[in-house]
């Protein structure tokens, strides 16, 4: 059974892993946006989503079930594919990517799953794929937590904001879902 | 794929066959993908089975329903998907708060009544208007309580009605605006054209996070959807009033596209296809947005007055009314 947020049954909640750390009650979008825009993250993270954003599988949720163990998953993020392979002891994330535009985006956020995985006693590597540019590029924890808890502590700073940070017009806005509501 | 309205004129069935939505009626059996319609729009007699409800559900498409005069009655609302418990709280703040209500309710009539003076000026029908429409908006920056704006509202639109008759061909006068049912043709044209505009923005509000039974202007549950009232008030003067206007004098309407009945004046179905076809035309029109800088349809330019809505509440900046600038 997945995870539904809206769901009051008990049979379905009792399905739900217990939060772990408290200090984790962010997702892996978050983190992701976090490197995109921060006003695109506050208003996320207010619920304030757009249309093109429905289908996003929030994997930290998914995470959240922790039945990502047992069996080898496929989970879709917008454009990125995201498979977990249990390889005897260790999980590989693997990601797919169309491009590398927004690279340290989803680096960041693979490494914050990793970081999580790791909290709870998990071992992890995650693989990002390049298909189109026949790459391929490892991400690993080591050394790296200092600075997946800098972006934790800054999605944190973020969300508490009583209004949106100030947008900044970039190229990138050009594309964004956001678009519409930041500038009009 | 851009996502259409769907409108049903014609009586028949709405089932749900496989992943399949079917509308059948003597003419047959048509299929409909599901995946390109944004909204349905009922006119006619229509059955609609629980399990095609169920799939609008899941597709989170909403129906609208309109009577014989093609009024508004309800819409089916599937439970909705996008949800701010911030925004909500914030919306309910405005409300609650005296001060942030009357200033939320001003600017609606506010960029109604300018609106209004640019459809007056385009109709070269202005004679006087804009002189007495500033002593009506000091009188409305000075208004306390919302009955009063209320009062400077309807002293505006009479001011506004007188004018536009005089753009209007004979036959076609609005005289004395009437509702419910409407007495003349042009009454029956417009509040046939308003109760469209208003589920239109009802489906707008559907998908944003906007509560849409949260208003300002409009007491809310005065009519469900009281938020998706505030908002017509600007879009009635822009979208059905020039419409209603172009079609008369454009004679794309004669009066054999109307008939009486017992209780008033109105369209023919023959009628309401051409005006519906019309409508979807004129909201699917573009225009060049100077902020945004591209263009935008006309019925998207509802959607960013939700938008501007939702940046007010938020506090990132306060909401100023479209106001025509095409
Ligand atoms: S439009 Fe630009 S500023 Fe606004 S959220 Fe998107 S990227 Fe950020």
């Amino acid at each position: 059974m997945s995870y539904d947020p809206n769901c009051n049954n008990e049979n379905c909640n009792a399905n739900r892993a217990e939060y772990p750390l408290t200090d984790l009650l962010i997702t892996g979008t978050e983190i992701n946006y976090l490197f995109i825009c921060p006003t695109k993250l506050w208003y996320f993270a207010k619920g304030i989503t757009m249309e093109q954003e429905n289908e996003w599988v929030d994997l930290g949720r998914f995470l959240h079930e922790q039945r990502y163990a047992n069996e080898e998953k496929e989970v879709l993020v917008g454009s990125i594919k995201i498979d977990f392979i249990r390889r005897g002891d260790v999980i590989e994330v693997h990601e797919v990517k169309l491009s590398k535009s927004m690279e340290k985006a989803h680096e960041m956020q693979a490494l914050y799953y990793l970081y999580y995985l790791k909290k709870l006693g998990i071992k992890a590597r995650a693989v990002l794929h390049y298909p189109k540019l026949n790459e391929t590029k490892e991400v690993t924890l080591d050394g790296r937590e200092g600075e997946i808890e800098k972006a934790i502590k800054e999605v944190e700073r973020i969300k508490s904001l009583p209004a949106p940070p100030k947008p900044v017009k970039l190229k990138k806005c050009l594309k964004c879902a956001y678009y519409e509501l930041c500038w009009v | 794929m851009r996502k259409r309205s769907l409108t049903l004129l014609s009586d028949g069935t709405l089932f749900r066959r496989e992943n399949t939505l079917y509308f059948e009626n003597e003419l047959g059996r048509r299929p409909l993908a599901v995946e390109g319609i944004y909204d349905i729009y009922v006119y006619g007699h229509v059955t609609i089975t629980s399990q095609a409800l169920h799939f609008l559900a899941q597709k989170g498409i909403a129906v609208h329903f309109f009577n014989h005069y093609g009024h508004y009655d309800g819409s089916f609302y599937p439970r909705e998907s996008l949800n701010s418990g911030d925004l909500v709280i914030r919306q309910a703040e405005h409300y609650l708060d005296g001060e942030k209500r009357l200033r939320l309710a001003r600017l609606f009539v506010r960029g109604s009544a300018l609106n209004m003076e640019r459809n007056l000026k385009r109709w070269k029908v202005n004679d006087g208007f804009s002189e007495e429409l500033r002593e009506l908006l000091e009188k409305l920056e000075g208004a306390r309580k919302i009955t009063e704006v209320m009062n400077v509202e309807a002293r505006i639109r009479e001011a506004y009605y007188s004018r536009w008759d005089g753009h209007l061909p004979e036959g076609f006068k609005i005289v004395k605006r009437t509702r419910r049912p409407p007495e003349n043709e042009m009454n029956a044209l417009i509040s046939f054209l308003n109760s469209r505009l208003y589920a239109t923005i009802v489906s707008e509000l559907y998908n944003t996070q906007l509560v849409p039974t949260v208003s300002y202007l409009h007491e809310p549950g005065e009519r469900r959807f009281s938020l998706a009232l505030d908002l017509s008030e600007i879009f009635k003067p822009i979208v059905a009033d020039r419409l209603a206007t172009r079609l008369v004098t454009k004679r794309m309407l004669s009066k054999g596209h109307f008939r009486e009945e017992l209780k008033g004046v109105l369209l023919t179905k023959e009628g309401m296809k051409k005006v519906l076809s019309e409508y979807e035309k004129e909201l699917s029109k573009s225009v060049r947005h100077p902020e945004l800088k591209k263009n935008v349809t006309k019925k998207r330019l509802i959607r960013l007055e939700a938008y501007k809505l939702i940046k007010h509440l938020i506090g990132v900046k306060e909401y100023e009314p479209l106001v025509a600038w095409f």
